[in-house]
């Protein structure tokens, strides 16, 4: 069957055990998560979380299915018309050209945020296909740590 | 009102109108036994073990259609009990469940009985929940008691640290429950339900596929009105044995593997199912892509998930089933013809009368099919029937002869061996009226034997009867037909003296190899009104069938095995 890339979100009531039962229902069916973000929605007793997974159109169906089943779920949607985006920081050593990693990190919504001791910390918000370029086009400038957030996503 | 957590639960089962606890108690519980001491609100019974407490709320909840309520303490006593909550979950059995913890201080410390209870239970419960702080448990036990009970009924588990039930916090019941995010879909989508009568109207062969849900939802009365007024003739799933009376023309009787060829071929050659609270479980399918291949499907389930979860439905329809009938019935009694069903019921006729559900007397050994038979000619409606697991529990349903819903229970979805004596003493509790009979195996009775001490206690007298094959008679069938005949570690040549083990508890043991001791035993135990186990020495190497071989097409029975 055809595995195509989905993402899912999910507005969960803020209680301890909520992320472990919507996890739970994933890693119960063997089925992986590619990433995963969770953050509460302002003023409101919700979260929002946002996962990407893979599976067949029957598979996802049945997942949303289950997901609504749980108790502490308000909504459950899959996004199909949607902006989404993810973010990462990279670490570089200060020997690295400023000027040269400033401009590619433009290019991807990005700039230099941080720069201490001996390393600054460039971030990057793109879309999810476009930061795997720039962590791509960074390697040349040997990052030493890099750290990717997952996606949030909106429908339009 | 300002009191202690242990307190409050107890106020609260008062307030739920609970009338009996089945439980056991332990360090993490012992606040809350400490108040089950002192009321009088509700009676305990103390099973011998946890997973015998939460059968016997099964069988309770079953026969009286309540929610049926389980107490164990941390650690061993809920690890115990996971069993008993799986079964229930599998099966749609509402369920409270409180378990004890240790106290909030200590737990993730690998404390003394410390388990994450509800880390183990979240998978295999309708919902669950660990209390924090007293304040909360008012509000969180008449969740649990709504959530098991609506919608789709299920377990719901409690766990409440120590701690928490020493704590002092104001006790308030009234308040209703309110959960913005748990809105089951009772009432069926009109336009969806005309659409389906208008199916039905038009269709040459329409079956009715009657599962567990029907029974749930107290809607057998309306669904024996709907088919006698259409003539639409009806299979029932295992889990909806009694829906239709046994008499009932219409009614074909059980599908799927061990199902009837009578109901197995309806299935296959219908051209319109009508699904109701039926989940489409893959004993009842067989194989998925041949099943019902020439219908159209309409699906009417209480839980969206099941809907067109394995077979797409034409008709989709989220909703009770009660609710979805009650408007489906006056639309039907316009539109639908009975007559038109006239050469389909002549077709189900033949299928009946070309192999309908028999089995051959031969030999000197009682045959087991004939000892369910006969509890049936002695006792039919005057009984609830509760099954172990294993050939006698086929033999049961498909031989008994139910005639209402509530009358039977038995662990369809697990499958759990050592269901049946504690759900038999449950089913006994909520039908004090009526004869309680187990019918178990040689190895299932087993699991679970200790409670013959809980039914003397209690005085619940359950009969055991047990189709004693000296065999685990249906992994053995399997051997038999599919491992060419290695009975590995399933011969039961050696046993107890099933007579003296259930006197020496204070109840009373038949062993029986004729029809008239049969009778005699078990009219002796009826009489008597004792716990019973009459040890029935049956065929040995008896078969149940007929038989649809794991994913095989429901059309493609075996009818008849040979010894090769
Ligand atoms: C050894 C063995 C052999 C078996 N062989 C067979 C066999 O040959 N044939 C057979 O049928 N079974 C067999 N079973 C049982 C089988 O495993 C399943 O338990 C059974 O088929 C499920 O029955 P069901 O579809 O009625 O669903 P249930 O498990 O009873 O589920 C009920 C369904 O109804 C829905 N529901 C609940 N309440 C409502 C409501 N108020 N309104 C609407 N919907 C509601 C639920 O959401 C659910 O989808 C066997 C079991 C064992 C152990
Ligand atoms: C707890 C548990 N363990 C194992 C099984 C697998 N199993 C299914 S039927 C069966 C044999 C049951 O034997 P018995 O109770 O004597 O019944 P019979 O089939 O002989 O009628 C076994 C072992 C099970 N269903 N449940
Ligand atoms: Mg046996």
């Amino acid at each position: 069957m055809e595995q195509a890339r989905r993402v899912i979100s999910v507005i969960v009531l803020n209680e301890a055990s909520a992320l472990s039962r919507i996890v739970g229902l994933f890693s119960g069916r063997g089925y992986n998560i590619e990433s995963l973000t969770v953050a509460p929605i302002p003023e409101s007793k919700y979260s929002r979380i946002t996962i990407v997974t893979a599976g067949s159109i029957k598979v996802v169906e049945q997942i949303i299915k289950q997901l609504h089943k749980l108790i502490p779920v308000l909504r459950v949607y899959e996004h199909e018309d949607l902006v989404e985006k993810e973010m990462a920081m990279v670490k570089i050593p200060l020997s690295e050209s400023l000027g040269d990693i400033e401009a590619l990190a433009h290019a991807y919504n990005g700039k230099i945020v941080n720069v201490s001791g001996d390393t600054m910390i460039v971030m990057v918000a793109d879309e999810p296909m476009r930061v795997g370029h720039f962590l791509e086009a960074i390697k040349r400038f040997h990052p030493k740590e890099i750290v990717r957030s997952g996606s949030v996503a909106m429908e339009r | 009102m300002q009191i202690s957590g242990a307190q409050m639960v107890i106020e609260a089962l008062a307030a739920e109108e609970v009338e009996v606890v089945f439980g056991y108690p332990g360090g993490a519980i012992m606040n809350v036994y400490d108040e089950i001491y002192k009321q009088s609100a509700f009676q305990h019974i103390l099973t011998r073990h946890e997973q015998a407490a939460v059968h016997a709320a099964e069988g309770y909840a079953k026969t009286s259609g309540k929610v049926g309520v389980a107490m164990i303490t941390s650690g061993p006593g809920f690890t115990n009990a996971i069993t008993g909550i799986a079964d229930a979950y599998m099966d749609s059995i509402p369920l409270v469940v409180i378990s004890g913890q240790v106290p909030m201080s200590l737990i993730g410390t690998d404390a003394f009985q410390e388990v994450d209870a509800v880390g183990i239970s979240r998978p295999c419960t309708k919902h669950n929940y660990l209390v924090t702080h007293a304040r909360d448990l008012p509000r969180i036990l008449k969740e649990a008691f709504y959530l098991a009970r609506t919608g789709r009924p299920g377990p719901v588990h409690v766990d409440i640290p120590k701690d928490v039930t020493a704590q002092i916090a104001t006790f308030d019941y009234s308040k209703e429950v309110e959960l913005e995010t748990y809105k089951p879909t009772v009432k069926g989508n009109m336009r969806q339900i005309k659409k389906a009568v208008e199916a039905i109207a038009h269709a040459k062969r329409p079956l009715l596929y009657l599962g567990g849900g029907v029974v749930s939802s107290g809607a057998s009365d309306l669904v024996r009105q709907f088919s006698t007024m259409t003539q639409i003739p009806a299979v029932e799933t295992f889990m909806a044995r009694g829906t239709l009376h046994h008499s009932d023309p219409l009614l074909i009787s059980m599908l799927g593997m061990h199902g009837s060829y009578a109901a197995n071929m309806a299935m296959s050659e219908t051209d319109l199912v009508i699904a109701l609270g039926a989940r489409f479980d893959d004993r009842v399918t067989g194989k998925l892509s041949e099943f019902a291949k020439n219908a159209q499907i309409i699906h009417v389930d209480i839980d969206p998930a099941s809907v067109s979860k394995l077979v797409t439905a034409h008709f989709p329809i989220v909703g009770d089933v009660k609710n979805v009938l009650e408007a489906m019935i006056p639309l039907a009694a316009q539109q639908v013809d009975p007559l038109r069903h006239q050469p389909w019921l002549n077709t189900i006729a033949n299928f009946n009368k070309l192999h309908p559900l028999s089995y051959k007397e031969e030999g000197d050994r009682l045959k087991p099919q004939w000892v369910v038979q006969r509890i049936g000619e002695l006792l039919g409606d005057d009984a609830n029937i509760s099954t172990d697991v294993g050939q006698h529990q086929m033999w049961t349903a498909q031989f008994y002869p139910f005639s209402r819903p509530r009358q039977w229970s038995s662990s369809g979805g697990l499958g759990t061996m050592g269901y049946g004596f504690p759900a038999a003493i449950g089913s006994k509790r909520a039908d004090m009226d009526r004869v309680s009979i187990n019918i178990t195996g040689d190895g299932s009775i087993l699991m679970n034997i200790q409670e013959l001490m809980t039914a003397v206690e209690y005085k619940l007298p359950v009969i055991n009867i047990i189709l004693n094959n000296n065999f685990l008679g249906m992994v053995r069938q399997w051997q038999t037909m599919f491992y060419d005949k290695r009975h590995s570690e399933t011969d039961l040549s050696i046993q107890p003296d099933f007579v003296k083990l259930a006197e020496s508890f204070g109840g009373i043991g038949y062993r029986v190899t004729t029809k008239e001791e049969f009778d005699a035993a078990l009219k002796d135990a009826v009489e008597k009104n004792v716990v019973a186990i009459i040890d029935v020495v049956v065929a040995r190497f008896e078969n149940v069938l007929p038989m649809v071989p794991a994913g095989g097409s429901l059309f493609n029975m075996m009818l008849e095995y040979k010894e090769k």
